[in-house]
Formats: C-alpha cells, sequence, structure tokens
C-alpha cells in the first residue's frame, strides 16, 4: 500500500503545488485537502505548506488555525499523526498550539528569500530520519514573519528535551531566539520550520540542491515500517 | 444633486460639465457631443474622460504604434497579437505563452508601495485574462540618483510593494533591472512584467457576443480608491505646486487577487466563461466599453447592483473607480450557476450585473434610470488620434558630438586597477542582491534561472522539461544620445541574454518610458525609438506581441531620458541545458565572442568615472546578434558551455566580475592581440559575450566559431581566487566582492 500525504490548500496557501510534488519525488502519494473539509481522506501524514493563508492578515496563521480541517488535523496530530508545517504551515502549528512559541517580524523588517544553511539538531523526528544529528544541510528561506520566539523557559526546555530541531548557521537570517528554525513536539510527529524543505527536492530547480528531500523520504521510511 | 439622466442631459444641452477637470480637451469635449447628438451624461463624460486618457487611448502613440503591426517578421509562433489584454506565442508541445510589461510610473511616485504593489496586480491580471496561470513576474526600475534622499523614500516603499504584493501572491519574481540615474529623480519607472502559460485550447479574449449572455463581476468590491487613478495621473505632467495625488492611488489586496486567480482558473477549466476582461486603468467604463465593443451586440449594465465598499459612491465614481482586484466575465446563462458556484467556493463575490443586447449601445442604467447610452466603440475604440509634431531636437547635434573617446583614459595599471573597482562598486553595476533578496524567486518550485542572471527561466512542463526565459533591458543613456540606436540596442541586449542562458527568443513586449508628447523633441525621441524597435524586430525576427507607453515622464520642463525596455521571451525545449552566468569549474578555458572596438559613449565607464554623457552608442549589427545568439544556443545545447554572460554596460570587465563572484573562481585574463587593456575591459560593443569552455570542448567550440564565421578570442582561464589582467594588475575576488556587494546597502538599508 502506498503512503498517502495529505498537503492543505487554505486560502492564500502558495506551495501547496510544491510540497505536493515534492511528496511525489519522494515515492508518495500526494493528496491535496481542502480547508473547508474536515475529511482528513485517510491520510498517513500532513504538510501544512508555505504562503499567505488568509493574507497574514490579523496575524499569520491565526485565521487558518480555525479552519474545519484543523479540527480533525489537530485531533488527530494530538494522536500521533505526523505533521510538518513548513514557513506559515509552521505559523498555524504555533498559532494551534501544537508547537510552543511564535514567528514575529524579521528583526531587519524586510521579507528575506535565500539560500539559508541549517544544522540538523534532532534526527529522531518523524520528519528527520533521513538526516544524521548535526548534519548541515541547504534549503531555501523565504518569509517576513520569521522570528522565532518563546519565553525563556519555553526555550529551555525545547533545548533540554532536545526539541530543538533545526539551527541557523552562517548568520541568523532574522532574529530567531537561540537562532531556531524549527522545533519538534515532544513525541517527534510533528515539525514545523521556518524555511522550505520542498523548494529543495530537484537537483535543476531553485537552488539545485536537493537537501530538503530527507523531510519525505524520513516519513515515508517511517509510515513504511510503522 | 439630481441624477444626470440621458433624458435630462438631452433637455439640458446647455448645462455646464467639467470636461476640462477631468483632463478632456475643448475639440474632444466637442466630438462626444457630436457622436452622441447631445451633450453627454455626468456618467458618459466620466467613461470617455476615463477612456480617451492618454494611458487608455494612446492618442500621441498610436501613429507611431502602427508600426509594429506593419513591420511584421514572418513568425509563425504568433497566435494571438496586439490589442488584447497581452499577445499570445506558441511555445510548442501545445503550450502557450503570454506576456506583457507595463508601467507603473506615476502612482509609484506619488504612493511608492501601493504604486508599485498594483502594477504587479494589474500586469498579472492581464495574463490572467487571456486564460492563462501566471508563472513568474520581473521588474524593470529606474530610479533618481543613488545617493539622493527621495530614492531612500521611493525605492524602498518599491521594493517592499512589489515584494509585498508579488511574494503574498506566490509568484516567482525572477528578473528584472534596477538603474539609477538622475533624470529620474521626480519620475522613477516601475515597470512590471509577467508570463503565463496555457494550452492553446485556453485562449480566451475580451469580447461579449451572445445576445442574453451575463455579464458578471467579480473579485474585490468597488471602492473610493483611484477614482480616475492610473488614467488620468498618467496622463500628465506632474507639476511641483500641484495638489497631493495621493488618494488618486489604488490600493492593492494581493490575498483577494490569489483568490481571484484561482478561482478564475477554476472557471477556465470548466469552460465556462464566453469572454473575460480584466478591470484595470478606467475599471467599469474600461470592461464594459471594450467587451461590448469588440463583441457582436450591446450590453446593459444595472450598475446599483455593483457590489460597493462604500455606499455612498456616485454612478460616475462607481464607472471610474480604478479598485483592485476585479474582472468582469460573460456568461452564458445555464453557466451561470455554477460560475457563481466556483466564486462561492474561493470566497470570491460574483454579482451578475447585466447582459449581452442585441442592441448596438452600451446602455447603463441607475435604479432604473438611464445614465448612459453610447456607442461602446466610440468610448472603447474610437478614441481621439494626435499627429504631435515633432523635430529633431537642437541639442542632439552637440550631444552626439561630444566623443566620449576625448575623455581622459587610465594613466598606469594601478589607475586602471582603481577605476575597474570603482565601477563594479558604483551603484548601477554594483549587485542588486539587498533588493532581489526581497522577492520570492523559489515559490511554485519551476524556477530554473533567476536573477542575477541573464535571463529569468522556469519550467513550464515537469515530464519533458520545456522552459521558457524572459529578460527586460533598456539603457536610456544610449536611447539619449540616439533614440533609433537606442531602441535597437535594448532589443539587442534582451535577446542576447536570453540567448546566453540557452534558450532562443521568439518574440517581444516592450514599455516605452517617454516624457510629454506635447513636447516635440520628446516626439521626436518617440518616433525614433519605435521606428528601431520596428525595425529591429523585423531584421531579428522577433514580433511584438504587445506592450505599454508611458508618457508625461517628466517634471516641469526636464523629461527623462527616453527609456524603452524590451523584454524578449524564449523558448527551450529542455531545462537541464540551460546556461547559467557562474564560472563554476576551475580550468575551463574563457573566450571572448564577438568583435570589440573603442566604444565608450554612453558607457558604464564614462559615468562612473568622468560623470559624462554624449557622443554616439556603441554600433548595432543586427545580423551579428543573431549569429552569436545562435552559437550560444548550439553550444548550450551540445554542452560546449557551462557558462555564459552577456556583455553589455560596464564591458567585459564587469560581466568577468559577476560570473567569478557567482561561481565562486577567479580569472587569469590576457589581453588580445589589437586591444589595449583599457579597451578589452570598458568597451561597450554590443554583440558580444563571454563564455566557459570545458577544455574538453574547446577545439569542438571554435571549429564551430569558426565555421560559421563568428570571431572569437582565448582570453583565459578561470582559476585561483583573484582576476588577474596579465601584465596589468590583479584584484582579490574577496575585495571585488566587497566592493560589488556593499553599495546598495549601505546606501538603502
Amino acid at each position: 500500500m502506498t503512503t498517502r500525504i495529505g498537503v492543505v490548500t487554505f486560502p492564500g496557501t502558495l506551495d501547496d503545488q510544491d510540497a505536493l510534488r515534492a511528496v511525489r519525488i519522494a515515492g508518495a502519494e500526494p493528496v491535496s485537502l481542502w480547508h473547508r473539509d474536515k475529511d482528513l481522506h485517510q491520510v498517513d501524514a500532513v504538510v501544512l505548506a508555505g504562503g499567505f493563508s488568509y493574507g497574514d492578515y490579523l496575524r499569520a496563521g491565526a485565521i487558518s488555525r480555525f479552519s474545519p480541517v484543523m479540527e480533525t488535523l489537530i485531533e488527530q496530530a494530538r494522536a500521533g499523526m505526523p505533521v510538518l508545517g513548513i514557513c506559515n504551515g509552521f505559523q498555524i502549528l504555533t498559532e494551534a498550539h501544537l508547537l510552543p512559541g511564535a514567528m514575529l517580524r524579521n528583526n531587519h523588517l524586510h521579507f528575506i528569500c535565500r539560500d539559508q544553511k541549517l544544522r540538523v539538531e534532532n534526527a529522531e523526528t518523524a520528519w528527520t530520519s533521513d538526516y544524521s544529528a548535526g548534519q548541515e544541510i541547504s534549503v531555501p528561506l523565504k518569509n517576513m514573519d520569521g522570528r522565532y520566539t518563546a519565553d525563556e523557559r519555553t526555550l529551555d526546555e525545547l533545548e533540554a528535551e532536545g526539541r530543538v530541531a533545526f539551527r541557523y548557521l552562517d548568520g541568523n537570517p532574522n532574529g530567531s531566539l537561540r537562532d531556531i528554525a524549527g522545533i519538534t513536539n515532544a513525541a517527534g510527529n510533528i515539525v514545523g520550520l521556518m524555511p522550505h524543505p520542498e523548494h529543495a527536492v530537484e537537483p535543476l530547480i531553485g537552488t539545485g540542491r536537493t537537501d530538503g528531500l530527507g523531510f519525505f523520504t524520513s516519513i515515508i521510511k517511517k509510515l513504511v515500517n510503522a | 444633486m439630481s441624477l444626470d439622466t440621458v433624458k435630462h442631459a438631452a433637455e439640458t444641452p446647455d448645462a455646464a460639465q467639467p470636461w476640462k477637470e477631468l483632463g478632456l480637451k475643448e475639440d474632444e469635449y466637442a466630438r462626444i457631443r457630436e457622436i452622441l447628438g447631445r451633450r453627454p451624461t455626468g456618467a458618459e463624460l466620466a467613461m470617455y474622460s476615463v477612456m480617451w486618457s492618454e494611458h487608455c487611448s494612446y492618442k500621441s502613440s498610436k501613429v507611431h504604434l502602427k508600426q509594429f503591426g506593419e513591420k511584421v517578421p514572418e513568425n509563425d509562433a504568433m497566435l494571438v497579437g496586439i490589442g488584447e489584454n497581452a499577445g499570445v506565442v506558441d511555445v510548442g508541445q501545445g503550450y502557450a505563452v503570454t506576456f506583457k510589461v507595463e508601467s507603473h510610473n506615476h502612482p509609484s511616485y506619488i504612493e511608492p508601495y501601493q504604486g508599485a504593489a498594483t502594477g504587479i496586480g494589474g500586469i498579472v491580471r492581464d495574463i490572467l485574462a487571456m486564460g492563462a496561470r501566471p508563472v513568474a513576474v520581473v521588474d524593470p526600475l529606474r530610479f533618481g540618483a543613488a545617493d539622493h534622499p527621495d530614492t531612500k523614500r521611493v525605492l524602498p516603499g518599491v521594493v517592499a510593494g512589489i515584494g509585498g504584493y508579488g511574494n503574498c501572491l506566490g509568484l516567482p519574481n525572477i528578473g528584472g533591472e534596477v538603474v539609477f540615474d538622475a533624470c529620474y529623480q521626480g519620475n522613477p519607472l516601475v515597470n512590471a512584467g509577467c508570463i503565463g502559460v496555457m494550452k492553446h485550447e485556453d485562449i480566451h479574449l475580451a469580447q461579449a457576443s451572445g445576445p442574453g449572455n451575463k455579464v458578471i463581476l467579480y473579485g474585490a468590491r468597488t471602492g473610493g480608491d483611484g477614482i480616475g487613478g492610473v488614467s488620468v495621473l498618467a496622463s500628465e505632467t506632474f507639476e511641483s505646486t500641484g495638489p497631493a495625488k495621493r488618494p488618486a492611488v489604488q490600493v492593492g489586496d494581493p490575498f483577494q487577487e490569489k483568490l481571484l486567480i484561482e478561482c478564475t482558473l477554476e472557471i477556465f477549466k470548466e469552460n465556462l466563461v464566453a469572454g473575460i476582461q480584466d478591470l484595470g486603468g478606467a475599471g467599469l467604463s474600461c470592461a464594459t466599453s471594450e467587451l461590448a465593443s469588440a463583441g457582436s451586440g450591446g450590453m446593459r449594465v444595472e450598475l446599483d447592483t455593483v457590489p460597493l465598499r462604500d455606499s455612498s459612491l456616485s454612478p460616475e465614481e462607481i464607472l471610474m473607480s480604478e479598485s483592485q482586484e476585479r474582472m468582469c466575465a460573460i456568461v452564458e446563462p445555464q453557466h451561470v450557476d455554477r460560475f457563481l458556484e466556483i466564486c462561492e467556493k474561493w470566497d470570491v463575490i460574483a454579482t451578475v450585473i447585466g447582459e449581452v443586447t442585441d442592441g448596438s449601445q452600451l446602455e447603463i442604467f441607475w435604479h432604473g434610470e438611464q445614465i448612459v447610452d453610447v456607442p461602446p466603440r466610440s468610448v472603447a475604440h474610437d478614441g481621439p488620434v494626435y499627429h504631435r509634431p515633432f523635430a529633431r531636437p537642437s541639442w542632439q547635434d552637440a550631444l552626439q558630438a561630444d566623443d566620449a573617446g576625448k575623455l581622459a583614459r587610465p594613466a598606469d595599471a594601478a589607475e586602471l586597477r582603481e577605476q575597474v573597482l570603482k565601477l563594479v562598486a558604483s551603484p548601477n553595476q554594483a549587485s542588486k542582491s539587498w533588493i532581489t533578496d526581497q522577492y520570492d524567486r523559489f515559490v511554485q518550485g519551476n524556477t530554473v534561472l533567476a536573477m542575477p542572471e541573464d535571463a529569468g527561466m522556469v519550467r513550464i512542463d515537469a515530464e519533458s522539461n520545456l522552459g521558457v526565459a524572459l529578460a527586460t533591458d533598456g539603457n536610456g543613456r544610449y536611447a539619449k544620445l540616439d533614440p533609433y540606436t537606442g531602441a535597437q540596442l535594448a532589443l539587442a541586449e534582451s535577446y542576447r541574454n536570453v540567448a546566453a542562458s540557452g534558450a532562443k527568443p521568439l518574440a517581444i513586449s516592450d514599455c516605452l518610458n517617454f516624457g510629454s508628447p506635447e513636447d516635440p523633441d520628446v516626439m521626436w525621441q518617440f518616433a525614433e525609438a519605435t521606428r528601431g524597435l520596428a525595425d529591429g524586430c523585423l531584421e531579428l525576427g522577433t514580433p511584438v506581441t504587445g506592450g505599454n507607453v508611458s508618457l508625461y515622464n517628466q517634471t516641469g520642463e526636464t523629461a527623462i531620458h527616453p527609456t524603452p525596455v524590451v523584454a524578449v521571451l524564449g523558448v527551450i525545449d529542455d531545462v537541464n541545458r540551460r546556461t547559467p552566468v557562474a564560472f563554476a569549474q576551475e580550468g575551463q578555458l574563457l573566450y571572448l565572442l564577438g568583435d570589440t572596438a573603442e566604444e565608450f559613449g554612453g558607457s558604464a565607464w564614462s559615468e562612473v568615472v568622468h560623470n559624462h554623457l554624449g557622443g554616439l552608442p556603441p554600433k548595432v549589427d543586427l545580423a551579428r546578434e543573431k549569429l552569436l545568439a545562435e552559437i550560444l544556443i548550439s553550444a548550450s545545447r551540445d554542452g560546449m558551455i557551462d557558462a555564459a554572460h552577456d556583455l553589455s554596460d560596464g564591458g567585459l570587465i564587469q560581466a568577468v566580475t559577476e560570473s567569478c563572484l557567482r561561481g565562486g573562481n577567479g580569472a587569469r585574463l590576457v589581453v588580445p592581440d589589437g586591444l589595449d587593456a583599457f579597451t578589452f575591459l570598458f568597451s561597450e560593443s554590443a554583440g558580444r559575450a563571454v563564455v566557459a569552455v570545458p577544455r574538453s570542448e574547446e577545439l569542438r567550440f571554435t571549429d564551430m566559431c569558426g565555421a560559421r564565421g563568428l570571431p572569437v578570442a582565448r582570453i583565459g582561464v578561470v582559476d585561483g581566487e583573484e582576476i588577474e589582467i596579465q601584465g596589468e594588475f590583479s584584484i582579490p575576488l574577496s575585495e571585488l566582492r566587497t566592493a560589488h556587494e556593499a553599495t546598495i546597502p549601505a546606501l538603502l538599508a
């Protein structure tokens, strides 16, 4: 049986097609999910893709978090279904309190689009097992509100529990606290990050690297072996 | 004030009307009265005034633009030509590509963020209205002097607006230009281009046919923003003392536009529209009159059904509003329910506002009373045509006689080295990544090449790897020295850039930015530039698919440099064969293709070192450009070159610096026989490129060039961590990088 990975489209989601393509390239069956539809259509995992859902109005991710699809998703994610939030998807996950913290406006106040070097800090989550701890990868980063923030206690907790999944290298691009680029929940099934692994899955496209493919091969292996 | 109905207008022929305030000339107002056989109603006057504005009617430029339709090269790629929202070109495998460049100059000066944002929004809807999915945008920009305080107001706003809108829309920004020149101080040029892709059978046209078909307005509600915006603003010269025109600039909502795109594409997929038009300049006046004019019958619109943001708007204001993110579709009655259903799915407001009639008039009603009764063609297509006087400016000869060849050249190698560093650090030649990093170039996952590459390139079919490339170029300094040659140089450079990326140039779009057409000097520049462009396109075999004219780019008596911006579209069968600019492999051989002469008129060197503009621009040889392009494309297809960079402003040293920094490798260069080091490095002779050839391909490559008669010279090798000009000087890459990359952030960040 092929692994089915869903990608949610909210109004204003932009990178859904890229995420679906990445799922296909990695070898799973991509399934489009619609924000108004509570049914997750028997997918084994879900990707919340990047973009500007609801135009980032009010606050990035703040409106999408209340979509019908999120009701089911929040419930299933709490029960252990793997969920990956990329960029706006990460913002939605924090708004939904599936991951702690929040994203503020970049400290330089500009949108930034560049190839970003990261260190994989936790290679044991559902989405990172194909990497090794300490591995350095490069994937595109592109956002306006990417400055990860949380209170000191939460940050200490994340560090102590090994839940900082990715850290920025060669310069913090947005003022994120402790150079945090992505985090995971304690169970390791929910991962969120600001950079875009789905843009780094083909040698010719984007930055010309395939460093992001590991997210998708990790989850497929995990689901197949489950 | 009571409603000015058609009946009322007929009964009160002598009522005073604000035609002058709306920008109409006396004879134009008289002509409207003649067409209608009575005075126009307030609503009719509003419609004519915006539709007959320079921006919408091209009344001053039309007689010159005609050439683009007359001097058409034989080219079977053209599917839809000039006159529609955008031209359409066949790129093979059943795909068609539509593309266009437009200006949003005046609004962007007044309100940089919204002006630039809605510029993107407008061009994207033009492309969408043709039936295509927009796949990429580009932005050719021109600002005043880099160190002028107002540039610091305008540029960051424009860049943030382009990013804020385009990024939220999900379109990769893959190219464009950023140029600084004091002549654009009060008139920045904010041009925006968009590419869209569709299958041949999906082409849609702006026409309203079939009596009984419904007219559906969908997208954003209509508000009071941008009333008389683009049309009136872009049709007159700024006076330094005039009233603030800020409210005339539209306000964009990119989220709404994203929904509009997805909703419209789903509607296209189910074949639900008979005709479609976006609402841009002149809003509903334009959409209803153009749709009706291009169709077979008339149209009846109930204006009070238009959803409003501000319920106090008058019918005249509703007709003139340029509120963004709106489209108008003609839909057969049996498809209306499904159409509205799809709009509901995407949370897009859609309203049936009228229907196509079997009459011949465009009739508009307001709460049951008729306020417009006009022949649609008279509004949309039969606007005034001016044969503006033009004459070669009295100062042109003196300008051309002021030869840049007489400027002092560097006395020794040390001074040459110093000038190289000065050049690559100058605002126009410096890295623009501080700007372009504010644009998303990765979204949609098909970007193969993006700035600072010679051309932007996107894959349009993931199975076959078919791709398209687009480059935009323009050089106002060249065009000021000689508008005919300047326009051809813009064309040649853009054509060369596309070929350097490995794609075959197919067709062009242009954005013609000039001063006031009421000045005979400016009109001469315009006439020369359009003639040069039309002749050039004929010779290169690249038809003009459409474009845009922006006049009145002047403050008081001072016009901008004539600035024709040319966008060339190319196709590449397999994007795996694209050629980047980076010198990525040490040991590869560097070849200079083409002839280098002592040509410095209008050059970057003359500007940066001497602050000089005079003489003649480089010579154009379009046959040579064609040959060079063929060589670049063949070499890319057959794997003979790994990098290519076109030579243009800044000359060879600029191109080599960019390619070295991008690849992270140095180069050792030798001045070829017959050239001095200065000319070798700084000449801006056209028809040239530098390529990196793997050693294993050297013989094959030089044989091919020899057989086809293209002069080539081996000038060095990719090697080390510095650029060395043998026997002259060397500069470490780190020093070049600092010089090249620090300038723009220092000025603007």
